[in-house]
């Protein structure tokens, strides 16, 4: 089965469980005034459910005729060769994201950037250590002062242990 | 319309406005250059910008200049390097690059800064002309014309954006609009689909989604795929020398201009179509049209070949405006973020945009004029410094598109957990890219869907249950309409191929 299918397939069963939810669990929440609308909050999301399963399923069964393959070119992705690209790369740079996420409170705006940029470029093969520390500290500054003087969004720059 | 004409003068030529305009061209030509980062992205990452400037005209000023330097942007990359940033320059590239590869790169930019201008120009005259009309008859629709009139959108963007492949278009249309459903609706005013995450509590935001629907895909697949992106660099992207065109190519572009940019305005103007098809279609066209040596010549450095799609994508991105402007109702991606940012700036698009705030929808017209002027007469004598960004390596690059992307995410929330949204939907939406699922509806669907669910409910409320779909005939004509939209396809795709089969049988 082609990963579109087994995407399909995938929506079919988030449509049942998302219409469970519509069908089966919100009406009760509802306050009696609401019942006597034509609307419940619940009405679209009954509707969606349905018209989601109905297509899913039409994706799933191949209904609408399975259309030819596009030809690929040199720079797209042919996903069933997925591990001759830089399959490790992409994974520790969504890695390294997640990571960001999680250490721009903590360890402060600059340091977080700093790495994560370093870290970034790092992964990807650079080996230049000064250059790249050198222009992500630039950079995350720069960001750092656009976004919090000019721009006045307040992102915390150093570790919570250095005070604001 | 003078009136009006004059008050968008008066707004946008004050000079914070003037100066929004040059920095959004700018900063929109520098961005769109670079490999992975469309209008799409670039926009969402100036949209926090945008909000605290807090003035709707003078944001949408600048969000306008940025889609349009963005294109710009893209048509450069096109030409120097074979490497278009964007879909809708595409069709740029098959007469840009070999241009550039004669050695004429600076004729081949200045040709596609004129070609662009006049599409541009000629498509805000267009809509000068077009959107006010609309307009008015956009007055009279009740929630039900609009509920109506959305799923005709939706059902035409899915029809148009998964050509041979409606049902795979409409599935993430459909999961677009179940996105919508999280979170607290001002209409219930009661949360659903939080699974009790406060995080969850406001929805998702419509900049997270857009981020990991297209920046992070983009981006993951230039890690990938080394050969994206790199295709031809240093090829032409040496000296840029020599930015004049003779006359006589000069006399060549102005009948494929003027063609191109009503084309290409009138494609825009549909959902769903846009800037990609439009530069397509204005190719084709205009090498049909081009006879003997003309024709021959399309490929290997036209000056036709060239101008056909800048004229006709520029014309396009105007057109697109029209269904934003007046009814209130996105067409492509780039005008689905649009509308999140006015949303965002307490303005509502729609027919009531002329009545109610004359000078937000003037000054944008007029700020697409000066916007086109600033590109021709501004951007382009710093096309050869701007393009310095080209030979940017790629270890610095990407790490630097990955941190935009979650800087956008971040600043117009302020809240890390939406970076880990944006990571998990980014990652979704690379898979879902693999399998060939256009993305563009899904945002746009998520954007719709708020609008269409509360215009479902009051037509549902006042006429106390389905009947105004019988009772307004109006509505019945755009639902028949939007079925036939997304049937119609799929019965042509399966008669042809019926046809084909009977033709393989009879053989």
């Amino acid at each position: 089965m082609a990963l579109d299918r087994w995407i399909a397939l995938v929506f079919v069963v988030f449509c049942c469980v998302y219409g469970y939810a519509a069908f089966f669990t919100m009406d009760q929440l509802l306050p009696p005034f609401m019942q006597r609308n034509p609307v419940w909050p619940s009405t679209f999301p009954k509707v969606l459910s349905i018209l989601g399963v109905a297509v899913g399923l039409i994706v799933l069964l191949g209904l609408e005729g399975s259309t030819k393959e596009k030809e690929l070119t040199a720079s797209d992705i042919n996903y069933r060769r997925l591990t001759e690209y830089k399959l490790g790369q992409a994974i520790l740079l969504l890695g390294l994201m997640v990571a960001y996420a999680l250490a721009l409170r903590p360890l402060g705006f600059l340091f977080s950037t700093t790495a994560f940029l370093v870290a970034g470029s790092a992964v990807l093969g650079e080996r230049k250590w000064l250059t790249m520390l050198i222009v992500s500290a630039i950079a995350a500054g720069c960001v750092w002062y656009l976004v919090q003087e000019v721009l006045g969004i307040f992102l915390r720059p150093l570790p919570f242990f250095m005070g604001n | 319309m003078l009136e009006g004409i004059m008050i968008g003068l008066t707004a946008a030529l004050s000079i914070e406005n003037l100066l929004m305009v040059v920095a959004g061209c700018l900063i929109g030509t520098f961005i769109g250059m670079l490999p992975g980062l469309g209008p799409m992205s670039i926009i969402a990452i100036m949209i926090p910008v945008a909000i605290t400037l807090g003035d709707p005209t003078a944001a949408l000023i600048l969000l306008a200049g940025v889609y349009y330097g963005a294109i710009f942007g893209g048509s450069t990359s096109s030409i120097l390097l074979n490497a278009p940033g964007v879909a809708g320059t595409v069709a740029t590239s098959f007469d840009g690059y070999p241009m550039a590869l004669k050695g004429e790169a600076g004729k081949a930019l200045t040709i596609a800064a004129v070609a662009s201008f006049s599409g541009g120009t000629i498509g805000a005259i267009l809509l000068m002309v077009f959107a006010p009309a609309l307009s008015t008859v956009a007055l009279l629709f009740h929630s039900a014309e609009y509920f109506a009139l959305m799923v005709v959108g939706l059902s035409a963007i899915a029809a148009f954006a998964g050509t041979g492949n409606v049902a795979k278009a409409l599935m993430m249309t459909i999961l677009g609009l179940i996105l919508a459903t999280v979170g607290e609706g001002a209409l219930f005013n009661m949360p659903r689909f939080t699974m009790g995450l406060m995080d969850l509590q406001s929805g998702i935001s419509f900049i997270t989604l857009a981020m990991a629907m297209f920046a992070l895909p983009e981006a993951m697949f230039l890690v990938l795929n080394p050969a994206r992106g790199a295709q031809g660099q240093g090829g032409a992207g040496g000296k840029i020398t020599g930015l004049r065109f003779s006359r006589e190519e000069g006399r060549a572009m102005i009948p494929v201009i003027g063609r191109q940019s009503v084309q290409g305005f009138f494609i825009g103007v549909l959902p769903g179509a846009g800037a990609t098809i439009a530069s397509f279609l204005g190719y084709a066209v205009e090498r049909n049209i081009a006879k003997g040596e003309d024709q021959a010549e399309f490929g290997k450095g036209s000056v036709k070949g060239l101008a056909a799609p800048e004229t006709a994508n520029n014309a396009a991105c105007t057109g697109s405006f029209v269904p934003l402007l007046t009814l209130g109702i996105p067409g492509s991606g780039t005008t689905a973020i649009l509308l999140g940012a006015l949303i965002a700036l307490n303005v509502t698009p729609g027919p009531r945009l002329m009545v109610d705030t004359p000078e937000v929808f003037w000054a944008v017209i007029i700020s697409m004029f000066i916007g086109n002027l600033v590109l021709l007469i501004l951007n382009l004598p710093l096309i050869p410094y701007i393009a310095k960004i080209l030979s940017i390596p790629r270890n610095y690059l990407i790490p630097f598109i990955l941190f935009f992307t979650l800087m956008g995410a971040y600043i117009g929330q302020n809240n890390a957990t939406e970076l880990l949204i944006l990571v998990g939907l980014g990652v979704l939406a690379t898979i879902l890219r693999f399998a060939d699922y256009p993305l563009a509806p899904l945002l746009i669907g998520f954007i719709l869907g708020t609008m269409l669910e509360d215009n479902f409910a009051r037509s549902m409320q006042l006429y106390r249950g389905l009947d105004f779909i019988i009772e307004r005939p109006m509505t019945l004509g755009l639902l028949v309409l939007a079925a036939i939209l997304v049937l119609l396809p799929s019965y042509r795709a399966r008669r042809a191929r019926r046809r084909a089969e009977g033709v393989a049988d009879g053989d």
